[in-house]
């Protein structure tokens, strides 16, 4: 099998530099994270502060990995928080399909759909005040609705197939069934999904830091960074440049990667994900 | 279809009763109240249990949410605590932003997606078509918020075109309230352009695989009158469905742009009654808000049974 897809390489490449950002900035980073210094603020990019400083003197390459970080947490949490509830959910409805709980199962997905993750986010910041978790739970709950759909799709898909049939009539039990049977067939599907549900999760944690919902000072985000630096922009306009730069490339290298599995695994689920 | 119909439109009522209930339940789950998030912790037991009563907070939450909800299907929206005054005018004047800004943004992301996408289609594994996939990676990557400063940045700071931001109204007529909604409308435009172009790409290809344009083109038509006379009809109606929904999400989309370009629209509106704790706000406002999304969905529902028959018989 040679497979020609290129955006699985690229998207790997992009993806694998902020996975590494995000683990080297657990253990070093130029500067520390949140080390003020006013009298150096506001520099540009030189040999001691690669990316220039910030408006309270702090090494912005620092943050940027730093906020690498912060962006790969809060979307593992949400993809996490995501696959417990709508896997489960998804494979329920499947073998319940069109019964009760299927139903149940897609006006439940229906009306978290009403809430676009930035509204409950929202919501939940209203009740809490702001704070990565907030983050975490709308996002992850959108996730539920999300794979529970996906899951449920790909597993019936995958339940007409003779073998799943065959093991049935086995007499062997469901849950081993799905555990041996369906759950690797659907395992490419899934991950496709997820990689994408990522790139979601990152853009909307930039976008609620940016509002001042989501990631709390000092802990570094993006989304904050292109926050403050919209306050400096008639007196330090590259503020705003490599912070934003940093989401593109994140979101970026997910969407190609989650492109790219996709149509390495499987050339025909082109036309699926346009649903 | 009418049953169809019928159908459809008891789930949006049951969508929107249970969309109601969830927000309801978030804002009860909070410790201490409406009337304590007023006036703080600092405050006599007297004053605070006189402002509860004013509010109607001394009743048990079943009765609040009944006269919630029957305020709202007659229209009474309640009284914004912070700003004193109706939210129904409120929501009337944020409006008057939010919903030209949505459709210009709406109108842009159509321009700009249709010829992207029907020429990546025509020209598929070209140039052309590796151009317009790359515009809609990159359109997809970037937040609409860092477009937007960027958008700033070029137009407001370099260039001094505009101003970075604010809106005069609509009292001295279009013209200024267009300009000020240019630059937000682009912003928020560019992810849905993206989204779409690729639409519009998949949905041309399939439908130029189709037998009738092959004996268009045996008839000798040009590509031209192939695309424009056969094919686009047909490529539209899953485009026109995705367009839809894709209107909702500007809604959302609109709440973090409109906080980039200081519009007093709703969805700045919405943070600052976050930020000013005036949760009667917060609650009819995110109701609105996807009360609007659930309504779209429904519509487009509705126009794709009425152009699809097949679709009315599953029960979904």
């Amino acid at each position: 099998m040679k497979a020609r897809v290129p955006q699985l390489w690229i998207g790997g490449a992009l993806t694998g530099v902020i996975l590494l950002a995000a683990i080297l900035s657990l253990f070093w980073t130029p500067y520390g994270i949140d080390q003020q210094s006013i009298a150096d603020r506001l520099q540009g990019p030189s040999a001691g502060h690669w990316l220039g400083t910030d408006m309270f003197g702090r090494d912005i390459l620092s943050r940027i990995l730093g906020g690498a970080g912060t962006a790969l947490t809060v979307g593992l949490a949400a993809i996490a928080l995501g696959l417990a509830g709508g896997l489960p959910l998804g494979l329920a409805a499947a073998m319940n399909r069109d019964g009760p709980a299927d139903m149940l199962i897609a006006r439940g997905a229906d009306l978290i759909f009403a809430f676009p993750a930035l509204l409950s986010a929202v919501l939940i910041a209203a009740v809490h005040g702001p704070g990565a978790i907030n983050v975490v739970v709308a996002v992850g709950i959108f996730n539920i609705a999300v794979f529970a759909r996906v899951v449920r799709g790909a597993a019936l898909s995958v339940m007409a197939r003779p073998f799943l049939r065959a093991a049935l009539a086995m007499g062997r039990p469901w849950p081993s069934v799905a555990v041996k049977h369906l759950l690797p067939n659907i395992a490419g599907v899934i991950a496709v999904q997820a990689t994408i549900q990522f790139a979601v999760a990152i853009l909307a944690e930039a976008g609620l830091s940016y509002l001042g919902l989501g990631v709390k000072p000092p802990n570094p985000s993006w989304g904050k960074m292109l926050a403050d630096a919209q306050t400096l922009l008639y007196v330090d306009p590259r503020q705003a440049i490599f912070p934003g730069l940093a989401i593109l490339w994140a979101v970026l290298g997910l969407n190609l990667l989650g492109d790219g599995l996709r149509d390495f695994l499987d050339p025909r689920l082109r036309k699926i994900r346009a649903v | 279809m009418i049953g169809f119909a019928i159908r459809r439109l008891a789930a949006l009522v049951l969508t929107l009763l249970a969309a109601s209930i969830v927000v309801f339940l978030a804002l009860e789950l909070l410790p201490g109240d409406a009337a304590q998030l007023l006036l703080g912790t600092e405050v006599r037991p007297d004053t605070l249990a006189a402002l509860r009563s004013q509010l109607g907070l001394d009743r048990p939450a079943p009765v609040r949410y009944l006269e919630w909800i029957g305020g709202l299907a007659v229209g009474d929206l309640g009284i914004s605590q912070v700003y004193r005054v109706p939210i129904w005018e409120m929501v009337r004047d944020r409006l008057a932003v939010s919903l030209p800004l949505a459709v210009l943004a709406f109108v842009l992301s159509t321009l700009i997606a249709l010829p992207f996408g029907i020429a990546a289609a025509i020209r598929r594994g070209r140039v052309t078509d590796v151009l317009v996939m790359g515009f809609a990676q990159i359109g997809l990557a970037i937040p609409n918020f860092w477009f937007g400063i960027l958008l700033i940045l070029l137009f407001a700071v370099q260039l001094g075109w505009v101003g970075a931001g604010g809106f005069p109204g609509w009292q001295d007529g279009l013209r200024p309230g267009l300009q000020a909604l240019i630059l937000p409308a682009l912003a928020l435009a560019l992810s849905e352009a993206a989204i779409l172009s690729r639409m519009v790409r998949a949905s041309m290809l399939e439908t130029l695989g189709e037998d009738y344009v092959r004996t268009a083109r045996a008839k000798g038509l040009s590509t031209r009158r192939i695309v424009v006379g056969h094919a686009l009809g047909n490529a539209m109606i899953p485009i026109a469905t995705l367009m839809g929904l894709q209107f909702a999400f500007l809604v959302a989309g609109a709440v973090i742009v409109e906080n980039v370009f200081y519009l007093p629209g709703l969805g700045r509106l919405l943070l600052q009654a976050i930020f000013e704790r005036d949760l009667i706000l917060v609650r009819d406002l995110v109701l609105l808000l996807s009360g609007f999304v659930v309504l779209l969905s429904f519509l487009v529902d509705i126009a794709y049974g009425v152009i699809d028959p097949r679709l009315r018989r599953s029960g979904g």
